[in-house]
């Protein structure tokens, strides 16, 4: 089966003042059709930019470049910017991380909906009303036909993402992109979001490339996980294997952020990863991580590759098989041990 | 909407009556008003006169509410130079100053805002470095300087516009450029800076991620959101020119309000002084405040409230 | 986890150059900066040593010589660069001069305004509520007093001179400063640190002192070169006019108003000090926007 959205070695570059900063540097990955990939990563690695710049939507300053972006099958990089905006809000839809500038203020709850419908399928008025209170009610708005004609700020934060993804969601995309949807929610109001997200993905067969930095999401909702680090995919692979077997150091260092409900001792200190995130402006060989990296020697400085250790579990770290062993030597010590070294 | 609009009708009031005292003390700044209105070389006998006449020796305030009770009717007392009644003075000037203000706030709008918005689309481009030229060298430019340079040029060297006078459209030419130009380069800016701003909002990111076109996005959804503080701008900046007539129309001798204040100045006319300054104050708050309704209007977080 | 034994990285590895260092790139680098500062540099030089540099005595009147035209005219003489005025008053020097009060009015008022101003407007942004309704009322009535025409009336009934035209133009033009200073005031004000060095204690002066005013420094710079910029404007304006700088001192404006009556024949006489008076606006507002362009974070995507 041909997967809905493939990307070969994107890359995103952005010129400032002090040199240019290589945001995204040849990230790889696709997703299927009923699939959900979560992308993973601290603020500023580039997971942002990486959904915008499949949309298209970058700013204009930021360079896209990449070997090959498919979707459906159909070459999006040679897509001319009248034939994008075709497929933008059509078969490929996007939910942004704050409702509550989203929304133009400008306009009514009804007329933003229904102009993206509107337009790609033509119809009329009434059956975009039709679909727009449908959807509404799908993403368990009540009263959705008045709700049409409110404005933005007569809606909660909450009600605005809802909002948010019936507009995605009408003209039916088989991609939805959703960067970091719930990040400005409160936490109760999260879940609602994140369930939601989930059967709507399962209704409607979508696939699903979630962004976030939070961990706890990606458990709940992630089939597939990448892990991003300083603009590159560090590691992917299926959700249960990269939770149980994390391999690269810095998905490791992740994990231990962590607290584990039985596992972590009471009053135990969380792990932290030493150092900061090296600037991505000019040039870089080697391994992003190394500088911080405990496992770091000589060879991590000169030359990185990304390999598959085990089917579906890709690691990028030249160390990633002598890492993986001393892991899970460690990991027995610790056990037997019976507390944390 | 209402409860909006009756707060801003109250504050229009409080400060309209503000300006009218500021404007009535100007008077007494020279420390007696009858011996400012005599001139210099008036006797005792001339001053007392004008005291009586005028009113000075009663108490302030109740010369200050006399004024304003008479203002308030359109009575502004009686010119000292021409010996006629102030507002008729000011009403037979003012449609040339209007005429001017409407001309120049025209063509302001009609050459800032088609190069803001280009600019703001290419910003760093060709024409945004061209607009901002001009921006800059407007800003620079003082006005009467460059009406006299442009009779200079379009008068004497090239002679195909007038230079003085307000008989025929002709004479209205440079002085709609001069006045036009001084507002451009602040349109300019702000539908520039507006837009970018605006272009680079969540919303509007939204409306491209909907697959929208670029004109219906620039259009439907930017423009009218960049477009507000402009609207306030054209408000505060018609305001600006029908002080700026005031130079404009001496240099181009317009005879307008601005060209009645100027000469009732440097006759010591302060009656009608003081008349088209409290008209030209209270004909901006009045600007002021219709822009700020139709703010509201344009803005669904205060029309809906 | 063990201490992990990580190469700490150095401070260039991490942070690229240093803020100075990009902030003296982004100086050098902005062309409206260098152009107007150069620029303007040269006019204060020229104000300063104006005694060394002007060729005569800028009162000097010489009938015989009146209404020179300058060098590059045909009939022009090297005895007077830029010609002679209608009483045979040495243009250069009179241009050179006129720097000095061109520049002294311009500080003044942008001083003087500045501080009411800003007072008012941190004040208004500081404390809130009725301060602020007061603050906000007073702008709106300054706002509605048209600039021109009341410098004029004042000027009018008080006289004119130097020290008359900066008072005026600096009780006149505080309202930018406190519109600027109150927005930006109330911005920072709703910030965490101010919240904290209330909690921790910090007195009312100390937080406007060290919290507040450093952070609205930028904006007030960028304010003042405004008005400096609008106070010459507004003086040669007024000189023009007759009501401003009284002659026989040598400011651009009263120049300019000078040499109308000898438009048609001698056009030069307003063309010099004109463009001498659009060369320091010029370059003030070059100076302006650059340190806005320089001042504001390059914000990352």
């Amino acid at each position: 089966m041909t997967p809905t959205i493939k990307v070969e070695n994107l890359r995103v570059s952005i010129p400032l003042a002090a040199g240019v900063l290589h945001a995204v540097r040849g990230i790889s990955f696709e997703v299927a059709k009923g699939e959900t990939l979560c992308l993973v990563g601290e603020s500023g690695c580039g997971k942002s930019l990486t959904s915008l710049a499949l949309m298209d939507l970058l700013p204009s300053r930021a360079k896209r470049e990449a070997d090959r972006i498919e979707l459906d099958g159909a070459d999006l990089l040679k897509l001319g910017e009248r034939d994008m905006a075709k497929v933008r809000g059509s078969t490929m839809a996007m939910i942004f991380q704050e409702p509550m500038t989203s929304l133009n203020p400008a306009y009514t709850i009804g007329n933003q909906l229904e102009e993206g419908i509107r337009l790609h399928k033509g119809v009329s008025a009434s059956e975009a009303r039709e679909r727009a209170v449908y959807l509404l009610e799908k993403v368990g708005i009540t009263g959705a036909s008045s709700r049409l004609g409110q404005y933005p700020h007569q809606l909660s934060g909450g009600l605005r993402q809802r909002v948010m993804i019936a507009m995605a969601l009408m003209c039916g995309p088989d991609l939805l992109i959703c960067d970091e949807p719930t990040t400005a929610l409160d936490v109760t109001i999260q879940a609602q979001i994140l369930h939601l997200l989930k059967d709507l993905q399962r209704e409607f067969d979508m696939a699903v490339i979630l962004i976030t930095h939070d961990l706890g999401i990606v458990a709940r909702v992630a089939d597939r996980v990448a892990v991003m680090y300083a603009g590159e995919i560090i590691e992917s692979g299926d959700v249960d294997e990269i939770f149980s077997r994390p391999t690269h150091p810095y998905t490791q260092g992740l994990m231990n952020c962590i607290p584990v409900p039985g596992k972590t001792a009471y009053g135990e200190r969380l792990g932290t990863i030493p150092g900061i995130v090296p600037s991505m402006i000019g040039e870089m060989t080697g391994c992003a991580f190394a500088n911080r990296c405990a496992y770091a020697e000589d060879i991590c400085l000169k030359t990185l590759t990304t390999r598959e250790l085990v089917p579906n579990h890709a690691v990028r770290c030249v160390r990633a098989e002598e890492v993986a062993a001393l892991n899970a030597g460690l990991d027995t010590a610790t056990a037997s041990a019976g507390s944390p070294a | 909407m209402l409860v909006y609009t009756a707060k801003r009708i109250l504050l229009a009031i409080l400060v309209s009556l503000t300006v009218s005292a500021l404007v009535f003390s100007l008077l007494y700044l020279s420390g007696d008003p009858a011996t400012a209105l005599a001139g210099e070389r008036a006797s005792q006998a001339d001053i007392m006169a004008i005291r009586a006449a005028y009113g000075f020796d009663q108490p302030v305030y109740v010369q200050y509410f006399k004024w304003l009770a008479g203002a308030v009717q359109g009575e502004f007392g009686e010119s000292v130079y021409f010996r006629l009644p102030v507002i008729d003075l000011i009403l037979e000037r003012l449609p040339v100053t209007m005429t001017l203000g409407v001309c120049a706030m025209i063509f302001a709008l009609a050459l800032s805002i088609p190069l803001g918005v280009l600019a703001a689309m290419y910003p760093n481009s060709l024409i945004d470095r061209a607009a901002l030229l001009l921006a800059v060298v407007g800003q620079a430019m003082p006005s009467f300087w460059f009406a006299l340079m442009l009779i200079v040029l379009f008068a004497y060297w090239v002679p195909i516009l007038p230079a003085s006078g307000s008989d025929s459209w002709q004479h209205f030419v440079l002085p709609t450029i001069v006045l036009g130009y001084y507002a451009t380069p602040a349109f300019m800016r702000l539908t520039r800076t507006g837009l970018l701003d605006v272009l680079s909002s969540d919303y509007v990111r939204t409306a491209r991620a909907k697959g929208l076109r670029p004109a219906k996005v620039l259009f439907k959804h930017a423009l009218r959101n960049a477009i507000i503080p402009v609207v306030s701008l054209a408000a505060v900046q018609f305001g600006f020119m029908l002080t700026g007539s005031i130079i404009i129309e001496t240099v181009f001798a317009l005879h307008g309000a601005g060209f009645l204040a100027w000469e009732s100045i440097s006759r010591s006319d302060f009656p009608t002084v003081q008349a088209v300054l409290l008209l030209f104050s209270w004909f901006y708050i009045i600007l002021t405040f219709l822009a700020d309704l139709l703010n509201a209007w344009l803005n669904p977080r205060i029309r809906v409230a | 986890m063990s201490v992990m034994n990580t190469t700490v990285p150095s401070a260039e590895q991490i942070l690229g150059p240093t803020p100075g260092q990009i902030l003296r790139r982004k100086v050098f680098g902005h062309r409206g900066i260098v152009i107007g500062g150069g620029i303007f540099l040269f006019i204060v030089l020229m104000a300063l040593l104006a005694p060394w540099l002007a060729p005569y005595d800028p009162y000097h009147q010489d009938l015989v010589a009146r209404l020179a035209p300058p060098v590059w005219h045909e009939k022009g003489t090297w005895d007077h660069i830029l010609g002679t005025d209608q009483v045979g008053r040495d243009y250069l020097s009179r241009l050179i001069y006129g720097a000095r009060i061109s520049l002294l009015i311009g500080i003044m008022a942008a001083l003087i305004s500045g501080i009411i101003g800003t007072v008012m407007g941190v004040a208004a942004g500081y404390f809130g509520g009725k301060v602020d309704l007061v603050v906000t009322f007073l702008i709106t009535c300054r706002l509605s007093l048209p600039v021109i025409l009341v410098s004029l009336a004042v000027v009018a009934i008080v006289g004119g001179s130097l020290e008359m035209v900066i008072l005026v133009l600096g009780l006149l033009l505080w309202d930018r400063y406190a519109v600027v200073m109150r927005a930006s005031t109330q911005q920072i004000r709703s910030l965490d640190y101010v919240a904290a060095a209330q909690a921790a204690g910090c007195s009312t002066w100390y937080i406007l002192a060290r919290e507040i005013l450093p952070n609205v420094m930028n904006q007030l710079i960028v304010v003042a070169t405004l008005e400096f910029a609008h106070a010459v404007l507004l003086e040669a304006a007024l000189s023009f006019l007759g009501l401003g700088v009284q002659p026989p001192l040598p400011s651009w404006g009263l120049m300019i108003s000078e040499g109308r009556n000898y438009i048609l024949f001698d056009p030069w006489l307003i063309a010099i000090p004109g463009s001498a008076l659009f060369m320091m606006l010029l370059a003030v507002n070059l100076l302006g926007d650059g340190v806005r362009d320089v001042t504001v974070p390059e914000n990352r995507a």
